[in-house]
């Protein structure tokens, strides 16, 4: 395997920071509004889209800014709904420590993950991280007893304040701005400068003096952590978790979603999400064949818009101008 | 480790070495991690499945599943990844979505329900190996497992073809220079290992059985296998496959609930000091 960077070969606006804090502003009064104008139902949707954005986000971190396409998100946003879920209904533990203890098992996973991963790029990347992904999933499956293999673990979590529809939407609504922009300053800070340089050309950035397997370990972490806050979120919001959770599907889904928005945008993880999110919604139904449809999906965008769907529109949009 | 979990963890590596031979030879020449070589087991077992069922012959049913799985092989390979030729991760990521197509097409043709081959009367029953008695048909997939090397260990060594297949997983670039229609050499490798999963589809079936995530769980051992063997060697595949069966049939008998787990510690152990695996190479 060759040592220089394979990225999806996308186009990378740089987002100026009066852009970013533009279309922030505009999503979150979109975001305030919204259960408002649409029934309950939608606002359940958008909660989820919020919180599989910050998934997508982090998957960014890493296949948008550190050019490693990681295929083990989904096991470690799950990790932390397993450790939320199994603290709170079966441990016993109050929710916030449960909380704590998901987001830092995640966390550790992805720390884990790292140290052995972190050394390949490329194709073997997303190969090392897929098998360590599905490890997750097949001891999530087997460990019956503390996972409850395929039945998973159920628990009515959620405190009574945040019990409604709408509550838990405008908690998510907040936790989501607050951790999107965390992200936004860490890939603009000048650590996720460093990362951009390994993704651009790792044996320069090496021979500056930086140490790139130590940004490449705290880079993948810190998006490891920002997942495990997103299956925190998640275990709240659905209450229950199985192997579905941490299976390959849910890693294909958030890459998806990133790379739908365009890879290294970070803000696309939104509109992936939500262009997932309904799509799914919308096949479901007409048909139980949404795997089929995701793998179609997958598909297509390789071949014919591999930066993106936004991206695709941009130039096409660029050259009907011009 | 008793005589009986040493010959059931050999078998196992037979099987996964059918799998994980033809999956490191594509990402060896092809330089592609085709991830829908699980659904091609997967689909390869269910078209073996119905041929052996409704025509009672095993030896016919592993030709349907070799045929019909090297088809769908080269329709993937000729059908989708020429439009992403020189870009490995899109391809990768296309396999993915084959994978996920395939998987659920066999689910809608096939159900949910799991399978399970049935075995000819000659391979039932059961022999005695040094005072243990053991099933017939484990030792035929061993013996299987041991031809198919052999038949892979001369055609890589000993044709022309072999050769260029060599040549392709050292340097694509010299081998086209040279003359040689690179292409077509990708092809025949494609095909032939997913005949090989078709094959494997049909002997685990046998013996596994089958069952719709059953895709996922071969495609996590050929993962680990060519992690630890290395890109597109034939040794390596072997190598791997036996470190994988033996110490996932270890990992049964000793944490039957984390089994899979310990597959994961040699793998950490043996990328920490060569990432490209025991018979990797850099290209």
């Amino acid at each position: 395997m060759s040592g220089a960077p394979m990225k999806i070969d996308a186009q990378l606006p740089t987002a100026s920071p009066a852009n970013g804090w533009i279309v922030l502003l505009g999503v979150l009064a979109v975001g305030l509004a919204l259960p408002a104008l649409v029934s309950g139902y939608y606002v359940s949707l958008g909660t989820q889209v919020l919180i599989f954005s910050l998934l997508a986000m982090s998957i960014d971190i890493m296949a948008g800014y550190a050019g490693r396409t990681p295929l083990c998100h989904g096991a470690i946003f799950g990790v932390s709904t397993y450790a939320v879920l199994y603290g709170v209904s079966v441990a016993g533990f109050p929710l916030v420590t449960a909380i704590a203890l998901g987001i830092a098992a995640a966390t550790c996973v992805a720390a884990i993950f790292a140290l052995l991963a972190i050394r390949t790029s490329g194709v073997y990347f997303l190969l090392l991280t897929l098998a360590l992904g599905m490890i997750i999933w097949g001891i999530c499956l087997r460990w019956t007893r503390v996972t409850g293999g395929e039945n998973g673990i159920r628990g009515d979590i959620r405190p009574a304040f945040l019990g409604g529809n709408v509550p838990f939407y405008y908690a998510v609504l907040g936790l989501a701005a607050v951790l999107a922009v965390v992200m936004w300053r860490f890939v603009s800070s000048p650590f996720g400068m460093s990362l951009k340089g390994i993704r651009d050309s790792e044996g320069r950035m090496q021979s500056l003096g930086y140490n790139t397997n130590l940004h490449l370990f705290l880079g993948f972490t810190m998006s490891g952590f920002f997942a495990g806050v997103a299956g925190a979120a998640y275990a709240l919001f659905n209450n229950f978790v199985s192997p579905s959770t941490v299976a390959l599907t849910q890693s294909v889904e958030g890459l998806l979603m990133a790379i739908v928005g365009g890879v290294g945008t970070l803000w696309g993880g939104l509109i992936g999400a939500a262009a997932i999110i309904l799509l799914e919604n919308i096949v479901s139904t007409y048909t139980e064949r949404w795997p089929t449809v995701l793998g179609l999906t997958f598909i297509f965008i390789m071949i014919f818009a591999p930066e993106g769907v936004l991206g695709k529109l941009r130039a096409v949009l660029t050259r009907f101008r011009n | 480790m008793s005589l009986f979990q040493l010959l059931n963890g050999l078998t196992f590596s037979a099987l996964l070495f059918l799998v994980a031979s033809g999956f490191t030879l594509i990402f060896g020449l092809l330089r592609i991690v085709n991830l829908a070589h699980g659904a091609l087991y997967l689909i390869g077992g269910y078209a073996g499945y119905t041929i052996a069922v409704k025509t009672g012959s095993f030896l016919l049913a592993g030709l349907a599943a070799m045929a019909f799985v090297a088809l769908l092989g080269g329709a993937l390979e000729q059908g989708l990844l020429r439009f992403v030729r020189a870009a490995e991760l899109r391809q990768v990521l296309l396999t993915l979505g084959v994978a996920f197509v395939l998987n659920d097409m066999a689910l809608v043709v096939w159900g949910g329900d799991s399978f399970t081959v049935p075995i000819p009367s000659a391979l039932q029953g059961a022999v005695s190996v040094a005072g243990v008695i053991y099933p017939k048909y484990r030792l035929f997939v061993l013996l299987v497992g041991v031809l198919v090397f052999m038949f892979l260990w001369f055609l890589l060594n000993r044709t022309r073809l072999g050769a260029l297949i060599r040549a392709g997983v050292d340097d694509v670039e010299m081998v086209e220079a040279s003359g040689i229609n690179i292409r077509r050499i990708f092809l025949t490798t494609f095909v032939l290992g997913s005949a090989l999963a078709g094959l494997a589809g049909l002997m685990g079936g046998a013996f596994l059985s089958l069952y719709p995530s059953a895709d996922a769980e071969i495609l996590t051992f050929s993962l680990a296998t060519v992690v630890i063997g290395g890109r597109g060697s034939l040794e390596g595949a072997a190598v791997g496959s036996l470190l994988v069966g033996l110490l996932n049939n270890f990992g049964q008998v000793l944490f039957p609930e984390l089994a899979y787990f310990v597959i994961f510690g040699p793998m950490a152990l043996l990328l920490a000091f060569r990432p490209l695996g025991l018979f990797g190479r850099t290209a």
